[in-house]
């Protein structure tokens, strides 16, 4: 307002308003203000035809806004009033601009300053006549107290005040107990005992139905897709195609792509829309401020632990949520170690090898029970590494305090279940999809050929894999389950199929939904309760996705942090699993 | 009578009015914009489980300010 007639104040939120029984007289506002006000509710569409006819009408010069002046301080005004007449005969700027500019020169902003210089193509430091002028007035300020490090405390709050009168004269608060709703149950999410167990409870129910619910449309794609690549082979023979070429198109290409859509579009399409409802609830903030204080102990910002939620969604989708984070030292903290807290292409997997192994031999209900928290446990260790890590980087390649960390909990909304749907869908699903997709089709074409073409009757995948075999010993794993991992950097979600592919001898990607099948196979191929303990704690631990590592690659612009975010994670694995190989074998030789 | 003290020895749920910010730059611009100005009240309602940082009521709007920041906010007590 200070900077141009052309104002128009839009009052939005009317319907919370009205629900909070606060009461607001646009009219008076629009008198005091000196500019038209055009009351909204923007989730009703036609509220904001009458903001549109008010633009229009401004643009014809129908209504002439009047914008009133603030008025400041009488020393600080006298000041102002004085530079402007002689910025007036220096300069030839548009007549608004004269008193605002003077008001910044006198506050010494150097970044709008710099700006405004830019735009109107002046220099005020080379004038003399306006230095000589701002050293003067700088003088008549510092006599009456008004010195650099609180000017701008004093207009910030002349500025509240004037807005405090204009407040109380306008609303009206009918029912004085209207935020008492919200403050009983910020009381209980954030108490010292109910707010860490509400907020586990909350994100495991999430993951539950997550789970749970994906795996419904998950077997309806796999039979459609199933259904399509047979009519896709039927055609292919129809036309004569060589059966190697049909073979790799249908096989390796159209397969990983469809099998990765299948496995990843669900669980995203329940996990984005649920998660997007507790972001409208405004309860993440909530769950940053409870989390602050251990992140803090690390340097870094609570509201990483939001990333690190939706992290658990996709990392991907938490990699780009690091731009909720205001310091860029906090940021990047954030974006390197999002891939320690598996994602929903991890989980499915985790929970399979939990359920054959460490389940195993308990049935039923309690069977269900251990293995969940065996899956808990390795979440735990995610989040652990997480904070671990995040301590490390900030003590060493990212050194630097906690910065300050404010952070607004805004009131408690019922959310908008319609827009949350599509919003989550279209904004976020179809986006990581659609990179994941860009990315598994080559990668499929990769793997049939490796699995497909050998020396000597020996694919190249078994070559690789009896390469990495006594790297993998080391590890407690075997050169397949390595292998699987490495060609499974397009989606996570297929190294469990490419080691059945490897054990079974197939040159394709195998689907087996009986849990005690994939058990057997892999009992027969040498596993043990150590190789499922460090392929559960490598499947924490290991190199992010190429979704995740292009995502890492855009939102930092650097090769350097693309490959240490691929680095951190790895090592620590690779670390962590020798580790556990070197114990089991110590109490083996200890026992026999 | 006035008691001058820092806004973290503010204790739950007494009322305080903002005296002065001590803050560094960046941190002060920002709490000047959030409306913490001098003489505004300020009251605070939450505290995480994680300790470290507090919630206030500002306004009517609640804002989460870490205790380092809370440290250099100095205020005044109306109480007799």
């Amino acid at each position: 307002m200070e900077i141009t007639d052309n104002v128009i104040v839009c009052v939005n939120l009317l319907d919370e308003a009205k629900k909070k029984h606060i009461k607001i007289d646009l009219n008076l506002l629009s008198d005091m203000l000196g500019v038209p006000v055009v009351g909204t509710i923007a989730r009703k569409k036609s509220s904001l035809n009458n903001l549109l006819d008010v633009t229009y009408k401004v643009c014809q010069k129908k209504i002439c806004p009047r914008p009133k002046k603030i008025n400041y301080n009488s020393v600080i005004e006298d000041c102002i009033t004085k530079l402007e007449i002689k910025l007036k005969e220096l300069y030839d700027f548009p007549s608004n601009l004269y008193r605002w500019i003077s008001l910044k020169l006198l506050e010494n902003e150097t970044d709008i300053i710099s700006s405004i210089e830019k735009h109107l193509n002046v220099n005020f430091s080379e004038n003399i006549e306006v230095e000589e002028m701002l050293e003067n007035l700088q003088n008549i300020l510092n006599n009456s107290n008004i010195t650099k490090t609180n000017f701008r405390d004093n207009i910030t709050s002349s500025i509240m005040k004037q807005a405090e009168e204009v407040c109380k004269k306008v609303c009206k608060f009918e029912d004085e107990t209207y935020s008492n709703r919200d403050k009983k149950i910020d009381k209980i999410l954030t108490s010292k005992t109910f707010g860490i167990p509400i907020m586990i409870i909350f994100l495991g129910i999430i993951f539950w139905i997550t789970i749970v619910g994906a795996n419904y449309p998950s077997q309806l794609l796999f039979s459609f897709f199933g259904y399509v690549q047979e009519n896709l082979i039927d055609f292919a023979n129809l036309l004569n195609c060589p059966a190697w070429l049909s073979d790799m198109l249908i096989l390796g290409v159209y397969r990983t792509l469809t099998w990765i859509i299948s496995v990843m579009l669900p669980p995203m399409a329940i996990f984005f829309p649920l998660f997007t409802i507790l972001e409208d609830l405004g309860y993440l903030p909530r769950i940053a401020f409870n989390m602050d204080g251990f992140f803090k102990k690390c340097c870094c910002s609570g509201k990483q632990m939001i990333t690190m939620c939706m992290g658990f969604g996709c990392n991907a989708a938490g990699v780009t949520g690091c731009r909720i984070i205001n310091s860029p030292r906090e940021k990047l903290i954030a974006i390197l170690t999002n891939s320690f807290v598996p994602c929903n292409g991890r989980f499915p997997f985790l929970i399979t090898i939990a359920t054959i192994f460490i389940a195993g031999s308990v049935q039923g209900f309690s069977g269900s029970i251990i293995s969940t928290i065996a899956v808990l446990l390795v979440i735990l260790l995610g989040i652990f590494m997480t904070l671990l890590v995040s301590k490390i980087l900030s003590k060493t390649l990212l050194k630097g305090m906690p910065s300050s960390f404010v952070l607004e909990l805004p009131p408690y909304r019922k959310p908008q279940f319609g827009k949350i749907l599509v919003r989550s869908i279209f904004d976020r699903t179809l986006f990581v999809l659609g990179r994941a997709i860009c990315v598994a089709a080559p990668a499929g074409l990769v793997i049939w050929f490796f699995a497909n073409v050998g020396i000597n009757g020996e694919s190249l995948l078994n070559i690789i894999a009896n390469f990495l075999n006594p790297f993998a010993s080391l590890m407690g794993l075997d050169g397949y389950i390595l292998t699987a991992f490495i060609f499974g950097i397009p989606a996570n979600e297929i190294v469990l199929p490419i080691i059945l592919m490897c054990y079974l001898g197939n040159g394709t990607l195998v689907n087996l939904d009986d849990t005690f099948a994939i058990g057997n196979i892999l009992v027969q191929n040498g596993w043990t309760i150590l190789t499922a303990i460090n392929v559960m704690i490598f499947t924490c631990l290991h190199f992010p996705c190429t979704t995740t590592l292009l995502t890492i690659k855009k939102e930092t612009g650097s090769l350097k942090w693309t490959v240490i975010s691929f680095l951190i994670p790895t090592v620590c694995g690779i670390v962590l699993c020798m580790f556990t190989t070197l114990i089991y074998n110590i109490f083996e030789i200890g026992i026999f | 009578m006035r008691k001058i003290l820092s806004l973290n020895n503010l204790l739950l749920n007494e009322v305080g009015y903002i005296y002065n910010l001590n803050c560094s730059e960046g941190v002060k611009k920002r709490l000047l914009d959030l409306g913490l100005v001098k003489d505004t009240c300020i009251v605070p309602v939450l505290k995480s489980p994680s300790k470290g940082i507090r919630a206030f009521d500002i306004r009517g709007s609640l804002i989460a300010i870490r205790d380092e920041d809370t440290n250099l906010i100095s205020v005044y007590t109306k109480n007799t």
